[in-house]
């Protein structure tokens, strides 16, 4: 084995186990610092690809700024074995009904993907800031514009729900 | 791969850690002789000449106190706190371009440990991950106080990033690239970025600030509230690390502001020098702008009294992010006027002189010498 294959090989090792532990963990505390690493893991999967932009931006939105809220919330829930909320069995269905969808879309994506010798791995370029650019906005502008449009839906949903809030309080 | 290369990098990343550990030492003597100055105190005297051996003698008395870990704290969390906040102060240096090439051996040794083509944005990284150590130590502690800290520390992070990351953008709009060392080139002589984009250096100087919890945004160790903050249960080398980790912050923020708006190792006349000469000249010059703004930040600290935490969001959010914003809006109209997208020429005109009649003449041919210099 080269010692790219050795390395890409612990890399996708370690994300899986500590992907593993988000779930298994009784903390949910634990759980929320096991998913960082995980996010950090991949993007280190990323860099093996030279996708360094993606990878970048993984850390700055994902670890950087959604995890802090996460752990923000769960910091202040308190949560522990004792006062751990029950989820009913309907949610419990749902949730498994939810992520099988998930699964199933993400494996009908990876189904058609082609999976590059790893020593092509390196001088792959398509990760590289330039060539994303031109890719998002010519081939997949579309769906770019529609996540964006419902990214500022989710933001004006926000900003309601915090306005409402406050007349409450006044 | 090139042994000589990755011997080149290794001794280039010992020293730039130990230059980060030394200056970050002496920037708590020198925190203590400017805010005596400001004051109209001496400071510290007794150890040494002019007390320049306090911050050893500090150090040894952080090493030799008791280390202690309180009964209810998460023991493997409280242990990971500093050691993350020491961590990511001190991985940003790794893309900061420290100097023009060095001459030495027969090679040519670039002074920046890694040019990554998303510099800026792995700058952006470790300045949104830095929190975590404050806020892993801080809830690990269990101590309500710590806590508080932990809960200002975090959402004042999110809150400046955003205005950060808007007034770095205005600048890549300049510059054309995310590349820290192609960005530093292009800021040639007196070619600096300051001169363009004065709004977007005010912007990510005060948010700079603010990311490095120094006052008057330092609401995360505000002791009037909060006893010590993040750091209440701390005590030893680990209270050190937290300590020391903000120092480092506040060098590693300096040189990003200095390599982003102040031409980095750019100095005027650089042209009558060349080779190593110029490489020692240039990286003096770099180092000297960064004690310049490691020294105005200061000056800050003990001058400004520190916000409220209600005038610390309402400046993050209300102020600084349209201000940003505004100006990164300004900043794409003009570039898309000067390269043609308003006149009816400018669907002949192709992508490469499009991209190209964006910047200033003087960036244009800076970054024609980049290409070619690292190309060879």
């Amino acid at each position: 084995m080269s010692s790219l294959e050795i390395i890409a090989t612990v890399l996708g090792g370690l994300t899986i186990g500590s992907a593993l532990m988000v779930v298994l963990s009784p903390h949910p505390v634990r759980s929320v610092l096991y998913l960082i690493l995980t996010f950090f893991l991949i993007s280190g999967n990323y860099i093996l690809m030279n996708a360094q932009f993606i990878a970048v931006v993984n850390i700055i939105v994902y670890a950087g700024a959604i995890m802090v809220l996460f752990l923000f919330v769960l910091m202040l829930l308190n949560l522990s074995k004792d006062n751990e909320p029950k989820s009913s069995i309907k949610m419990k269905i749902a949730a498994t009904f939810a992520g099988g969808a998930l699964l199933t879309v993400l494996i009908a994506a990876l189904k058609d993907s082609v999976i590059l010798p790893k020593t092509e791995m390196l001088e792959n370029q398509q990760g590289m800031v330039e060539n994303l650019g031109q890719l998002l906005f010519t081939k997949y502008v579309l769906p770019f514009e529609m996540s964006s449009i419902l990214f500022i839906a989710a933001m004006v949903g926000a900003v309601l729900l915090a306005k409402r809030e406050k007349q409450i309080i006044e | 791969m090139d042994t000589g290369l990755l011997i080149e990098k290794t001794i280039l990343v010992v020293v730039i850690f130990a230059i980060t550990l030394f200056i970050a030492t002496y920037q708590t003597y020198m925190e203590r002789k400017v805010a005596a100055w400001l004051q109209d105190r001496v400071g510290p005297d007794r150890a040494g000449p002019f007390g320049i051996l306090q911050p050893i003698a500090d150090a040894g008395k952080m090493f030799f106190k008791e280390d202690f870990i309180p009964a209810n704290a998460d023991k493997w969390l409280f242990i990971m706190g500093p050691g993350i906040a020491m961590f990511t102060a001190s991985m940003t240096g790794a893309v900061i371009p420290w100097g023009p090439p060095l001459e030495m051996f027969g090679r040519t040794v670039v002074l920046q440990v890694a040019d990554i083509n998303i510099g800026i944005l792995f700058i952006m990284g470790f300045a949104s991950i830095g929190v975590y150590g404050i806020m892993i130590g801080g809830w690990a502690s269990n101590n309500k106080f710590s806590l508080f800290a932990a809960i200002r520390a975090s959402s004042q992070m999110i809150s400046y990033e955003l205005a950060m990351g808007v007034s770095i953008i205005t600048l890549v709009l300049m510059s054309g690239s995310l590349s820290l060392g192609e960005i530093v080139h292009q800021q040639h002589g007196m070619n600096w970025n300051i001169f363009y984009q004065p709004v977007a250096f005010v912007v990510f100087f005060i948010c700079s600030i603010a990311e490095c919890n120094r006052a008057p945004f330092d609401l995360a160790e505000c002791e009037s509230e909060l006893i010590g903050g993040y750091h209440t249960e701390y005590g030893s080398m680990k209270l050190g690390f937290f300590l020391f980790a903000e120092y480092v912050n506040l060098f590693i923020s300096s040189a990003v502001i200095a390599a982003l708006f102040f031409g980095g190792y750019n100095f005027p006349g650089m042209d009558h020098f060349s080779g190593n000469t110029l490489a020692i000249l240039g990286t003096a010059a770099f180092f000297a702008k960064i004690i310049f703004f490691i020294f105005v930040i200061m000056w800050i600290r003990w001058t400004l009294p520190r916000f409220r935490y209600d005038q610390l969001m309402h400046l993050g959010w209300k102020k600084l992010i349209p201000i940003a914003m505004i100006n990164l809006l300004i900043t794409a109209v003009v570039i898309g006027f000067n390269s043609g997208w308003f006149t009816k020429k400018s669907a002949k005109v192709k992508q490469t002189e499009k991209s190209v009649a964006m910047m200033p003449k003087a960036k244009v041919d800076a970054q024609a010498n980049y290409k070619i210099n690292f190309n060879n």
